[in-house]
């Protein structure tokens, strides 16, 4: 018995293939414009990303759990290249002249969070009471999250929208967000940006961090670095 | 096959999405274990084909695969929202499986791209994240209609015991499916 197949059949196209091949040709493609795309229609986007419980932020961690803050015994301690090393509490840091700002988060993995508002301490006035050495030319961040830290020159931690933050979106930074403190600098890549700082130590040049070690670059401006731009 | 599909299906977008919205990253919390079952279930998964593929009934799956991407005029009218006798597959269901397909493709690309690029610069693309997140979006929204179809929809509910034990009522595939019945009586007729 022949059993006629039903591709065989003279009125069938095989569609399905089509729509296959199609949709992974389009899909590949927009690799190449998905990111242009997405800037462009960005208002759009943000008000789709309003539907899903996502606030736009991916939380990243490099351990098992995440720090956890206690306000009691929590110090924030600044030494290395400096004249007097420092042991801050929490309500120390508070105390400090506060900076506002709205700036843009962006991950060097490809996503973005616009404007957040921050709240905290410019690094100036953060290092003024320790009084860096004039051979101190860096800053390292040791994150409670060992063994996360990474640097910035004090060109770069000088920046006008750098801070050490303590609050973000009006409200004390919460423990997925680096709680109590993490480092903003808006003009790098998230990962410059150490959560759960636990400690500044002030070094005569920047060396390489967590992620620098893991091949990424240690002047990570945004779009001008780690391969964009 | 499809079991296998679901299972990863299913491990593939909780782990994803517990790497990807912050409330399930901060409950989980791990990470570096969250991203190993990830991969891995995406590559046990392609090894599973491979393995049904190389040991399963290759004359079975390469017939189901010519009925999945043949469309007739029949299905063009289906799809056209009119009624329309239909094969073993009706025109939705082979849709599904060509976009299903696609998609499995995209999101094994992107993913290989989002996880090489973490090792190699020049291939960490601003796209790759958003293109795997979109594919995300879509596919939930298609599994939805999927598992609606499966479990709810009166007409085609039925489906399910087709897919899991591998026979249906033979009443309601002659009313939904009747130019499969059709075949297969030809079939057995002339034998």
């Amino acid at each position: 018995m022949n059993r006629a197949e039903v591709q065989d059949r003279p009125d069938v196209r095989r569609y399905g293939r089509r729509a296959f091949l199609g949709v992974v040709v389009a899909g590949v493609s927009a690799l190449a414009w998905a990111d242009r795309l997405s800037r462009h229609v960005g208002g759009g986007l943000a008000q789709l990303e309003a539907l899903v419980p996502s606030s736009g932020w991916r939380i990243y961690t490099i351990g098992d759990s995440m720090p956890e803050f206690d306000r009691t015994t929590w110090r924030l301690r600044v030494d290395g290249l400096v004249e007097r090393p420092l042991e801050l509490s929490y309500d120390d840091l508070l105390a400090l002249p506060r900076a506002k700002q709205t700036s843009d988060f962006h991950c060097v993995t490809g996503w973005s969070v616009r404007d957040v508002r921050w709240e905290g301490v410019r690094f100036r006035d953060l290092l003024a009471a320790a009084r860096p050495r004039r051979e101190a030319h860096a800053l390292r961040f040791v994150s409670a999250e060992h063994p996360y830290d990474d640097t910035l020159s004090l060109e770069q931690a000088y920046l006008a929208d750098a801070m050490l933050a303590h609050r973000m979106d009006g409200r004390p930074l919460t423990q997925a967000h680096g709680a109590p403190v993490r480092v903003v600098v808006p003009e790098m890549y998230g990962y410059k940006n150490v959560k759960w700082v636990e400690r500044i130590e002030l070094l005569p040049k920047a060396v390489d961090g967590y992620w620098e070690q893991r091949g990424y670059d240690r002047d990570a401006w945004v779009g001008r670095s780690n391969g964009f731009g | 096959m499809h079991w296998i599909h679901a299972a990863a299906f299913f491990v593939l977008l909780g782990s994803g999405l517990v790497l990807y919205l912050p409330a399930l990253s901060e409950l989980v919390s791990r990470r570096g274990l969250v991203k190993a079952v990830h991969i891995d279930t995406a590559l046990a998964w392609a090894a599973a084909l491979l393995l049904v593929v190389l040991v399963g009934d290759r004359r079975g799956l390469s017939r189901t695969l010519g009925e999945l991407d043949g469309f007739d005029a029949d299905d063009l009218r289906w799809l056209r929202g009119g009624r329309a006798p239909q094969g073993r597959f009706n025109a939705g269901q082979k849709l599904n499986a060509a976009l299903t397909a696609a998609f499995a493709v995209l999101f094994a690309v992107t993913g290989f791209l989002l996880w090489y690029g973490e090792r190699d610069t020049r291939f960490r693309w601003a796209s790759t994240i958003l293109v795997h997140d979109g594919l995300m979006y879509v596919s939930v929204v298609l599994l939805a209609g999927h598992l609606y179809l499966a479990l709810i929809h009166p007409a085609t509910r039925q489906a399910l015991s087709g897919i899991t034990f591998g026979s249906v009522d033979e009443e309601w595939a002659r009313k939904h499916h009747s130019k499969w019945v059709e075949e297969i009586e030809l079939r057995s007729s002339a034998d």
